[in-house]
């Protein structure tokens, strides 16, 4: 490649709100539902109904908004995005254009060490169109079928600005924008439900270029990881192109997970003109300083502040801190275990190292873990007391994993009991001594390997049950 | 005055319309009367006036966030013309 080049992403993000009913009728937004069992005449889009805006739906824009370091306008209305399209009865979609609710705002994030801030454009509110399900073949089909039920579920589309330069900015972005959602209570950000979607916007230019290039917007990325592929596929694609003397079109791309590549949808110049108008069925919002300053003061602890507790309170690495603070379930686990057992870097290593491995490998949240901060508290200082050593917790810890049984029951079951006993362990000590003597002779004369051989021979005549802190203390003495 | 066709052939588009070129020609016409007619708003002046995003004076209209229940499925559905698995059938676009 003749040039360097640099790749400039902005990510729009959908997250749908946590609210009950959808945003402009009664109907509700609980996910899962059989087709069309969630709908009305509003959310179907029949002629002559009217909207009537949710509140919460408000309140939690602004929670947002504040959440983002974002300003809230005192005044801000609904438009109409004319598009056709079998999922959106209406015809249109009633977004907000000009005046969003959120506008401006920021997040940082932590890349190698380093913190970077990425700005934000604007949030607003909209209502989410249904579901098309393709019958068959998606290229042989010839219809489709569509549930309503996702009609109505209110979404706050937030924007970045074009600041990420890596796919793993991105990620780093996503994620941390996820966090912040779920400390603020405002939405589930479950991506493989939906209730967290993301498009990105890649562009490429040669280093020290300050013009953007044309960009292109790919669609369905559903999982950090399709993210963070696809915008390397795509930035890769388009230093191609301009390499091979192409010029790069402003479109929209779709990502193939089973390709693990781009492909075009459409182009942006024929398919985007919304004829945008104000909304006429919704009368405008003024929203006063006091309401917002309301939600202030309910805003629960931030991704960012418990990250600053973390360190501050525990003396917590930086590291640490950023990943017990992903989500609010792994910080509630961590803050529960450490009231019950107050040495947060031993728990934090237990949860960033045998529980995260764990439930990666099982493709399962903290949530979904069948035992809680109380079991964990009691596996660490039964290790304290001497009754199990570190190696023994980490099989009965991979045993409350997959059974949800606590500690002292395995332990139980399993006579695992860690022999600490010193005549105990004395008589074992002295058979082992008296069974080796040439490798006691090679101790004796120097060869300090052959302390080593005697451990695990002791270890082997106790089934590992042996507490080998106290047996490396005693053999020495014997020997 | 008139729309070019191109203008039209827009619109069309936007519309989901497919015209023939007799269509299209009336309605570049037609269209034209129709814009040049709401066109004789711009005769007054409206210095100073603030725009109007909403022609009543009626702010923060809201419901509470609570489910309300929905209509019963088969009498939804018996508004569209093709419905198959509780859904509507629609031709497939891309």
């Amino acid at each position: 490649m003749g040039k360097d080049y640099e790749v400039v992403i902005g990510l729009e993000v959908h997250a749908e709100l946590k609210t009950d009913s959808k945003i402009f009728c009664g109907c509700s937004t609980a996910f899962g539902a059989e087709p069309n069992t969630q709908v009305c005449p509003v959310c179907s889009g029949f002629p002559g109904m009217l909207p009537v805006l949710n509140q919460k739906v408000v309140e939690l824009a602004i929670i947002t908004g504040l959440a983002l370091n974002s300003k809230i306008p005192d005044y801000c209305k609904f438009d109409r995005k004319n598009y056709f399209y079998p999922d959106l009865p209406k015809a249109y979609q009633i977004s907000q254009f000009d005046l969003p609710i959120c506008m401006g705002g920021y997040l940082d994030i932590e890349i190698d060490g380093d913190k970077k801030r990425i700005g934000i454009t604007r949030a607003h509110m909209e209502e989410d169109a249904g579901k098309l399900v393709h019958q068959g073949n998606i290229t042989s089909t010839t219809f489709s079928l569509v549930d309503l039920n996702r009609s109505g579920v209110p979404l706050l589309e937030i924007v970045s600005e074009p600041d990420m330069r890596s796919a793993s900015e991105a990620r780093a972005y996503l994620e941390k924008l996820r966090a912040i959602l779920l400390f603020a209570g405002v939405s589930d950000c479950k991506m493989q439900e939906g209730s967290l979607r993301c498009d990105a916007n890649v562009s490429v230019r040669p280093v020290g270029e300050t013009r953007l290039g044309a960009r292109a917007e790919i669609k369905n990325l559903n999982s950090f990881r399709s993210l963070e592929r696809a915008i390397e596929f795509e930035a890769r694609r388009q230093i191609e192109a301009i390499e091979d003397g192409e010029a790069i079109i402003q479109e929209t791309r779709t990502w193939d997970e089973d390709k693990q590549a781009t492909r075009s949808m459409r182009s942006k110049e024929e398919a985007h003109d919304y004829r945008y108008f104000p909304e006429p069925d919704l009368p405008p919002l003024r929203i006063s300083h006091e309401w917002v300053e309301r939600l202030r003061t309910v805003m629960p602890e931030l991704p960012d502040q418990a990250q600053i507790r973390l360190q501050e309170s525990f003396g917590l690495p930086s590291y640490d801190a950023a990943i017990l603070t992903l989500t609010p379930e792994s910080l509630a686990f961590f803050d529960k275990c450490v009231e019950l057992y107050p040495q947060p870097k031993m728990v934090s290593n237990w949860m960033m190292g045998e529980l995260s491995r764990l439930l990666n490998q099982n493709n399962l949240e903290i949530s979904d873990c069948r035992f809680g901060p109380a079991e964990l508290a009691r596996l660490l200082t039964l290790i304290d007391e001497g009754t199990i050593s570190g190696k023994m917790a980490k099989g009965i810890f991979e045993d409350m994993f997959a059974s949800g049984k606590p500690p002292d029951q395995i332990i139980a079951e399993k006579g695992m009991t860690q022999i600490s006993d010193q005549d105990t362990l004395i008589k074992v000590i002295d058979e082992v001594i008296a069974a080796n003597p040439t490798v006691v002779e090679d101790y004796r004369n120097g060869k300090e390997k052959a302390l080593g051989f005697l451990v695990g021979q002791i270890m082997k005549a106790t089934k590992g049950q042996a507490n080998p802190g106290v047996v490396n203390t005693l053999l020495k003495e014997r020997l | 005055m008139a729309l070019t066709i191109k203008e039209v052939e827009h619109v069309a588009m936007l519309a989901r319309l497919s015209l023939s070129q007799q269509e299209k020609e009336t309605f570049a016409v037609q269209l034209g009367t129709i814009l040049e007619y709401a066109s004789t708003i711009n005769q007054l002046n409206t210095d100073g006036v603030e725009p109007l995003d909403h022609i009543l004076p009626v702010f923060n209209v809201f419901r509470e966030d609570q489910v309300e229940p929905s209509a019963p499925r088969e009498e939804i559905l018996s508004n569209g013309p093709l419905i198959e698995d509780g859904q509507y059938r629609v031709p497939k676009i891309l």
